[in-house]
């Protein structure tokens, strides 16, 4: 019960967020504040307590259903949005952030099975190259997801430049030289999260379906291809934002599919 | 509840929607003479007294008993003439026109915040000669007071309203912090120049200079600390600057698609600025369809300032109404003040926080 409501309130943070920046924008009223960034912190601190209590249950990382890994994912978003956003002070990241968030804790409401009926795993039983792979993958799925969020932030930015469309959003979307160099390192930093974690997944001693492993290695392709353009200076940006923003839903929607055929 | 009034508070003045500056410039005190401007006045008889001079305004806030040194000084020999560009404000219009001076809403660039700047110099400058009491010091604290709400609380600050500033605004937009930036100038036109200054006011790196003829781009970048560059070369430099203005005197494009797609390959993940003031264009529009380039023309330009002119002129509207409760409140702490207040109101009262507003 308690890990639900921790769910239902992280949602509601990101929602509530989202749902001010929109009104604000909508009322001219948009103005850079401390507002967004506590609610995001505080739907973090929520989705962090979900998975505390629920990794407490399972005795080992919370990935144990299709739930649980939107679950971890969204947390893994916040957790880079929270770095990111701050350090390039991204002004109305976090209200892009949101709904893709909230939208995620929707679908996990979906899928969680709930909390495990038995008794926790014993300690010892625990394979550390599993929970590396298997975390670690995660955390690189966020990082690329903000670059998604900073990738359709360009591409609207761009948009509004070269269409001339001085309105709300385009006062106060960040600079677009920001945005693409966010995007850059963020596809830089998600790929070397995702190199690491599939490296953990070869010393897992257990036997890895031929189908989840081409997905896998097939999405880290896509981004490494994708990196390579665009530090052979190949790729315009609005090229790098597009392909970071298409990528990121194609291996979204392998990695749901991956966890949907597992569970 | 009734809002007191207070006639012996006035304000005497004419200002840009009255007069035109032929007739703004016969008025205006220097500051070398505002010392005797104002002891002259207090010899009148007027109690207190603050000169506002800008090259917008010359206005007179006064406190004490009609003065005949203001009429001549407006109205001249024959003050039953009269002076149409002259207005007189008494009491709580004199406070609400101060309130909305202070906070931008009377200028001529509405929002703008130099005439807070003035106010509070000229304000200083009366405490310092000893002409202010406890009505004006408590007008123009609270004043600058209301116009720091204003500010805070609507946008009328906001946006460019020049095309310089529009250009700025845009460049920002593109590059965010402008210091590590590159602007190639071609042409050396006024407008150019003008573009140009407003984005070295914003600390852009350098600033070079290409003209057909070369003498006239070194008097440019001499003038505004920049280099000057011969125009056989403006392509390849092109290559290393985030910013074109273009404002030549050709009657043909000068910057080609083609040529422009070539050099973007050249400086890849850089956007660049392309603003072409010209007429007829120097800049194929076709260039402003290649990937990372963003194209802007004078009326682009214009048009953002114009937009931005008329959210301020809305968000006038909310100042406006946001220093109301400040002129009330202001009416009433000098209602509130004993008669005795008034004829006692001594300059240099209450003047020690005049040097921190």
């Amino acid at each position: 019960m308690q890990e639900k409501l921790a769910l239902i309130a992280a949602g509601f943070c990101f929602l509530a967020g989202f749902a001010r920046t929109m009104w604000a924008v909508g009322a001219h009223r948009y103005h850079r504040s401390a507002a967004n960034l506590l609610l995001n912190a505080g739907g973090f601190i929520f989705l962090t307590l979900f998975l505390h209590l629920r990794g407490q249950a399972l005795g080992k990382c919370p990935l144990t259903n299709l739930g649980e890994v939107l679950i971890f994912l969204s947390w893994a978003t916040v957790l880079t949005y929270l770095v990111v956003g701050s350090t390039y002070r991204l002004s109305l990241i976090g209200a892009f952030t949101a709904p893709l968030v909230a939208t995620l804790l929707g679908l996990a409401l979906v899928f969680d099975s709930g909390p495990p009926t038995g008794p926790p795993a014993p300690r010892g039983t625990l394979n550390p190259w599993l929970e590396t792979h298997a975390a670690v993958s995660l955390i690189a799925y966020g990082v690329f997801a903000l670059a998604c969020i900073a990738g359709a932030m360009y591409l609207f930015q761009d948009r509004l430049l070269k269409r001339r469309e001085f309105n709300e959003w385009f006062h106060n979307l960040p600079p677009i030289h920001t945005l693409a160099q966010a995007n850059g390192r963020l596809l830089i930093f998600g790929f070397i999260l995702l190199s690491i974690g599939l490296s953990a997944g070869f010393f897992v001693n257990r036997e890895t379906p031929t189908l989840k492993l081409m997905l896998s290695i097939g999405v880290w392709v896509i981004y490494a291809v994708i990196i390579l353009l665009r530090s052979l200076h190949a790729l315009p940006e609005r090229r790098v934002a597009l392909y970071s923003v298409s990528a990121f839903l194609l291996s979204f929607g392998s990695l749901v599919w991956m966890e949907f055929l597992r569970t | 509840m009734s809002v007191p009034t207070l006639p012996e508070l006035r304000c005497t003045g004419l200002s840009h929607h009255t007069a035109p500056v032929e007739v703004r410039e016969r008025f205006a005190v220097e500051d070398r003479h505002l010392d005797t401007r104002l002891g002259a006045l207090l010899d009148t008889g007027l109690r207190e007294a603050v000169v506002l001079s800008t090259c917008n305004r010359v206005e007179y806030y006064t406190f004490g008993p009609a003065s005949q040194m203001l009429d001549q000084v407006f109205y001249g020999k024959q003050p039953s003439e009269g002076n149409p560009a002259v207005y007189r404000l008494e009491g709580q219009d004199a406070v609400r026109h101060l309130f909305a001076v202070v906070a931008g809403l009377d200028s001529m660039v509405i929002g703008e915040t130099e005439i807070a700047g003035q106010t509070k110099k000229a304000y200083q400058h009366a405490v310092k000669a000893n002409a202010t009491g406890g009505f004006l010091n408590q007008l123009f604290q609270r004043a600058f007071a209301a116009a720091k709400a204003v500010r805070t609380h609507t946008r009328i600050t906001r946006g460019p309203v020049s095309v310089g500033a529009a250009a700025v605004d845009l460049a920002e937009k593109i590059f965010g912090h402008l210091g590590e930036r590159d602007v190639l100038i071609l042409g050396a036109g006024e407008t150019s120049e003008g573009v140009a200054r407003s984005l070295q006011s914003r600390g852009v790196r350098s600033l070079i200079v290409s003209n057909r003829s070369h003498d006239r781009a070194c008097e440019l970048a001499a003038l505004i600390g920049g280099q000057a560059l011969h125009f056989d070369d403006w392509e390849t430099a092109c290559r290393d600057c985030d910013i074109v203005i273009s404002s030549t005197a050709a009657p043909h494009w000068l910057v080609l698609e083609e040529r422009m797609r070539d050099v973007m390959r050249h400086r890849p993940h850089r956007p660049l600025f392309a603003i072409d003031l010209a007429v007829p264009r120097d800049i194929e529009p076709g260039v402003g369809d290649i990937d990372g380039v963003y194209l802007y023309d004078m009326d682009a330009l214009q048009r953002l300032a114009d937009q931005a002119l008329s959210e301020r002129r809305q968000e006038a509207a909310r100042g406006r109404d946001l220093i109301e409760k400040y002129v009330i409140a202001y009416l009433e702490w000098a209602n509130s003040r004993p008669a005795s207040a008034a004829l006692s109101s001594a300059p240099g009262l209450n003047a020690a926080s005049a040097e921190s507003v």
